[in-house]
């Protein structure tokens, strides 16, 4: 067809109302411009009622003082303080069970997964049972069976379980040993510090060296004797600056060491038992999408289980996982809202809750409370986006 | 180590007098199934045995024996002179020695093709990377694709993939070859690129045991064909003979059918 003869080889264009590239962005200006005029009229309408109720809107009232005490905090916090910190309170507790949940499902998650695939058959079986029970009840009945059921039974602090008079478990939680560092600590940091410097040298003169001579060297090894030792030769030569505070029975209840809230053990446990079902879920799946022929090529190479397993098959593997891990982690963060079914003082339950009803300054709160989920799930992704793109870029 | 087995010429052969690989009445099972039925073969360094039969014979079981991806249950299994048994060290040793090219030649997809035939030389061998890589470059001359060296497999065609497993064999310096149907899984136009290497490595003496139905590989290469049927070998000849003049029953039964495509 001799149609769209123009002087370079190129295609001729489409016209306008034809391009695709054009068309794209025409609807998608249209969506947006809809989107802006609709909350524009739902912002200047809550505004006027606001007004109309002699609520001042903006964020002023984060400065005023807050006049209610929170169960649990990382920063110092009392009544006397604002709104405002009253919000990093909640937030810190949001960061530290979601933390602390992510951490757990990921360890748990990954081990339930290979255990699932196990030619062991117990341990399969018993995987797979784990897993089928708590990916289907509901999650805040876990966290209600946690806290209702687990904790809250637990003996009064008189009777409290005890492991090594330090440590004691009661309904009010769970008391542990509180480090208390003196003159001469900075030395263990310090030694610390350069223990970790001196492994990441360690492994690059260690990679260095295979290249070039071949010889492989412990590098796991070195580096836990690394980082057990130098610290403790530190305490030694310091005379170990460090004492405990332990935790003392004062009439009802424990004064001293560090106290985890049975709201806080409820919570952590059932967000990373229930996530960790999906985890190793995705694990199981992601070892048995690479194939078994990758593996055997490996031992037809003559390498050991252990680099096929390093070098083959999990970095195959983590492609695979990396996306659907990327969304638990989300969904876990998000899931950690339901804290407030128990009153465990999260973002949600202070900020959302308290804040709002003590101010009436909905759409400031809420704003705020969603801008700050939007970023804790963006810095997730954007993170493990970067992550899956650097062990992508490796295929082709 | 490997003894010099005394070895009656019976058939003209043009290899040394020493045993590479040894089965002495092998058998295997799967679960019930009984895939292996006292195999006894022998072969000799240098020689080059092709292997066929029906689907379901036990070719790729038997190979697969050889360098222990599938265990044998009765009877010994003798490659160089150590024994395949439950030895871990054994297994190792042997699977250092052996080479194996696989139908759908199995190449790693995470890893550039000079990083595929780099690895084993590094992590097995304890070769210093600038070496394996000088090794694994002549290598991919050999096989015609030094080009693609810094490529991935997902990137090569059918045939550049299988030279380039070939050459991740090689890497190791292997004593024997097993290739087991490595061109069935080709389109016909790559499969002489294929062949091509295979001959070359036939003429350099390489031990090979091949299981292919490419009855004109067989033909100029083989000094021995097998046939393989229901677990046994049925017969073994040179190919002139097994060809123009099968013994078994089976065996003509199944060289008509594949004669005849
Ligand atoms: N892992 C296994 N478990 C059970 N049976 C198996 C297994 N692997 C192979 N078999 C059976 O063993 C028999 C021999 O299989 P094998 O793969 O050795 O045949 P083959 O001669 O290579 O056939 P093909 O030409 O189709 O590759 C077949 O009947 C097969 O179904
Ligand atoms: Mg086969």
């Amino acid at each position: 067809m001799a149609q769209g003869v123009s002087n370079s080889n190129r295609p001729a264009k489409p016209p306008i109302w034809n391009d695709p590239v054009y068309r794209a962005l025409f609807f998608q200006f249209l969506v947006l411009g809809g989107v802006i005029a609709l909350g524009a009229y739902l912002i200047s309408n809550t505004l006027d009622n606001l007004a109309r109720q002699g609520i001042a809107s903006g964020f002023g009232f984060l400065d005023t003082t807050a006049g209610f005490s929170i169960l649990m905090s990382l920063i110092d916090y009392s009544e006397e303080n604002t709104y405002g910190r009253a919000f990093f309170v909640g937030l810190f507790n949001t960061l530290l069970v979601a933390g602390i949940g992510i951490f757990f499902a990921t360890i748990f998650g990954f081990l339930v997964g290979v255990a699932r695939l196990s030619s062991n058959w117990l341990l399969a079986k018993m995987a797979t049972v784990y897993i089928e029970t708590l990916r289907n009840i509901p999650l805040l009945l876990q966290i209600f069976f946690w806290y209702f059921g687990v904790l809250r039974n637990l003996p009064a602090p008189r009777d409290s379980a005890m492991v090594m008079e330090s440590f004691f478990l009661n309904n009010r939680g769970l008391y542990s040993p509180r480090p208390v560092f003196e003159d001469g600590f900075a030395l263990i940091s310090w030694a610390f510090v350069a223990a970790i410097v001196i492994i990441i040298f360690m492994a690059k003169w260690a990679h260095k060296r295979q290249e070039k001579t071949g010889q492989q060297f412990h590098t796991v090894y070195a580096s836990i004797g690394i980082i057990i030792g130098l610290p403790s030769i530190a305490a030694v030569i310091a005379g170990f600056p460090m004492s405990w505070n332990y935790p003392e029975l004062t009439g009802f209840n424990f004064t001293g060491g560090i106290v985890v809230i049975p709201e806080l053990v409820s919570l952590a446990l059932a967000l990373s038992l229930y996530t960790a079902t999906f985890i190793a879920e995705i694990v199981r799946s992601g070892i048995m999408a690479v194939s078994h022929g990758q593996t055997e090529a490996s031992y037809a190479l003559g390498i050991k289980p252990g680099v096929t397993l390093r070098k083959v098959v999990i970095p195959q593997a983590l492609r695979v996982i990396i996306p659907p891990l990327t969304s638990q982690y989300l969904n876990l963060t998000k899931n950690s809202s339901l804290a407030a079914a128990i009153a465990y003082p999260d973002l949600v339950l202070v900020f959302g809750g308290i804040v709002l009803n003590q101010t009436g300054q909905a759409i400031e709160v809420l704003s705020i409370t969603m801008a700050v989920y939007l970023t804790i799930s963006l810095l997730i992704s954007a993170f493990m986006n970067w992550y899956n793109n650097k062990m992508a870029l490796v295929e082709r | 180590m490997s003894e010099i087995a005394i070895q009656a010429p019976t058939k003209e052969m043009t290899v040394t007098d020493d045993v590479m690989i040894n089965m002495i009445g092998v058998h295997k099972w799967y679960g019930e199934f009984h895939v292996l039925k006292d195999i006894n073969l022998t072969v000799h360094k240098g020689e080059r045995i092709v292997i066929c039969g029906p689907s379901g014979s036990g070719k790729s079981t038997m190979i697969r024996c050889i360098n222990r991806l599938e265990e044998h249950q009765q009877g010994q299994i003798i490659v160089e002179g150590t024994e395949l048994t439950g030895d871990l060290k054994h297994v190792e040793q042997i699977r250092k020695e052996v080479g194996m090219v696989f139908q759908h030649f199995n190449l790693f997809p995470h890893l550039s093709i000079l990083d595929n035939l780099t690895l084993a030389p590094i992590w097995v061998r304890k070769m210093p990377k600038k070496e394996a890589e000088e090794v694994a470059m002549n290598l991919l001359e050999r096989v015609k694709i030094p080009e693609q060296a810094k490529k991935y497999p997902g990137q090569l065609s059918g045939g550049q993939q299988q030279r380039v497993a070939i050459a991740r064999s090689l890497c190791m310096n292997p004593k024997v070859m097993l290739f087991d149907e490595p061109t069935s899984a080709l389109d016909p136009e790559m499969i002489k690129e294929v062949l091509d290497v295979m001959v070359e490595l036939a003429e350099e003496g390489m031990t090979m045991m091949c299981v292919t139905h490419e009855m004109g590989f067989a033909k100029t290469v083989a000094n021995r064909v097998i046939f393989m049927d229901e677990g046994q070998i049925i017969e073994e000849n040179e190919p002139n003979e097994f060809f123009n003049n099968p013994q078994n029953d089976r065996t003509k039964l199944f060289l008509s059918q594949i004669l005849s495509h």
